[in-house]
């Protein structure tokens, strides 16, 4: 089998340059690549393009790459919990596209299956249709959106093997998969790390040809944002 | 007039057995406290998962398992955990029964702006423009008036849509709205509202219907 195994952190993302256009996983803070983007901080790259359903908070997730001015550009579907974003996008010093969630996945996923555009009902009529070219099937109207082209993906799974297959677990697989399928290069850091065999091949979500890059994450703090409880 | 709690109440009344039912953030999200006995519907949740349960008690928080406003929640027997992709795909292809949205605007023809208010407050819309664009049985859930005491109920939408001429149904703490032919008809009104209170927080057009009714909780 391929060996996909790289040390840590550091050595992943070790060749991801200034204006680099990177997708990373997760929905909030669930399921993000926190070992990457903390290596991507104390890299201190920038200019970067990032692509993610949300910007992270403050002081974890994307917000820490935010809060460094590492990023150029952001292009998400919600980054409501961020100050700090907010801040720099109305100051002029942050570029955002935002995009309906399910084209942000849908275009993802495009990418990994090789076609380069699709047509979907969101959008249409609002500002996220502008110059964008629209088609009627059986009476509705459709925008036609884009496949990414991403230079690196970056995505965080529970379990992985020494191939780059990779389990995802709960609502933490939420963006993974298609990302997984969508960089030029793909990263993937993971909780547990196993011999090649060991994985189901039933239950393998990712299969490791879509992964390029493979460690187990050195801490997985796992922050939640809106811890809710019941009595 | 209601509360937000009785807004969520009464649009629970429109869960039949069996529906998948998309909620979202705010108010939506009140709609899961009051399902009928004996109706059983499946909640389906944006960021991967069908069959979303309650929260969980302190010992059971699990830092993988959100909903789509980011809070802990718990699965059932029958849960399922998909990816983003195939979450909206469900949503696209009109397998959700129900949609039950917040909104900043809605307008007499049935757009809905909720995503951003320019200069001053960017979000973004989340899942909301693929649900509007997609879902056959949506009803709006919100405040009639914004914290400035205007009306949401207009003519046109001020703000950048969400969708247009997506919204049939509006729940707010003075009535049921359905939107038909390009106005807002009233078909109930809320305990101690009157129909003048209705028309003085309402910017777009205003029918009532003949069979005007009290709402009942």
């Amino acid at each position: 089998m391929i060996n996909k195994v790289v040390s840590g952190a550091e050595e992943a993302i070790k060749d991801i340059q200034d204006n680099a256009t990177i997708m990373l996983g997760g929905f909030g803070l669930c399921g993000i690549p926190e070992n990457c983007i903390a290596a991507l901080v104390n890299k201190g790259v920038k200019g970067l393009t990032c692509i993610s359903n949300n910007a992270g908070v403050d002081d974890f997730g994307l917000g820490l790459l935010l809060k460094k001015h590492q990023i150029k550009k952001m292009i998400a579907s919600y980054v409501g919990e961020n100050a700090e974003f907010e801040r720099q996008l109305l100051q002029g010093e942050l570029e955002v596209e935002l995009i309906p969630q399910g084209t942000l996945a849908t275009r993802c996923m495009m990418t990994g299956y090789g076609i380069p555009a699709f047509y979907t009902p969101a959008g249409v009529g609002t500002e996220v249709a502008e110059g964008k070219e629209t088609r009627v099937f059986d009476g509705k109207e459709y925008l036609m959106e884009t496949a990414f082209n991403s230079d690196f993906a970056i995505v965080k799974a529970w379990k992985g093997d020494t191939s780059g297959n990779l389990i995802f677990r709960g609502t933490a697989r939420n963006f993974n998969p298609m990302m997984a399928m969508a960089g030029k290069i793909t990263i993937a850091e993971v909780e547990e790390l196993v011999p090649a065999g060991e994985l189901h091949p039933n239950e393998i979500h990712t299969p490791g040809i879509y992964v390029n890059r493979i460690f187990k994450g050195e801490v997985f703090e796992k922050r939640i944002e809106q811890r809710t409880v019941r009595k | 007039m209601l509360t937000k709690e009785q807004i969520a109440q009464r649009i629970a009344k429109e869960l039949r057995d069996g529906f998948y039912v998309n909620l979202g953030i705010g108010i939506p999200t009140l709609v899961s406290n009051y399902i009928p006995k004996g109706v059983n519907v499946v909640l389906q949740s944006e960021n991967g998962l069908l069959g979303m349960g309650p929260f969980p008690y302190e010992n059971e928080v699990d830092a993988d398992l959100i909903n789509a406003g980011k809070q802990t929640i718990t699965t059932l027997p029958g849960t399922a955990f998909f990816d983003s992709a195939m979450s909206f795909g469900m949503i696209r292809s009109q397998r959700v029964d129900l949609t039950v949205l917040g909104a900043m605007e809605v307008a007499q023809n049935g757009d809905i702006a909720s995503w951003k208010i320019p200069g001053k407050l960017v979000k973004g819309m989340g899942g909301a423009m693929d649900l509007v664009a997609s879902a056959k049985n949506i009803i709006v859930a919100m405040m009639q008036t914004n914290p400035k005491g205007a009306s949401k109920l207009l003519s046109e939408c001020t703000l950048p849509l969400t969708g247009k001429g997506c919204i049939q149904r509006v729940v707010t703490e003075l009535g049921f709205y359905e939107i038909k032919d390009g106005a807002f008809h009233l078909i109930e009104i809320a305990p101690g509202v009157t129909v003048d209170e209705v028309k003085s927080k309402t910017v777009g057009k205003l029918t009532i219907s003949d069979s005007l009714k009290e709402m009942v909780l």
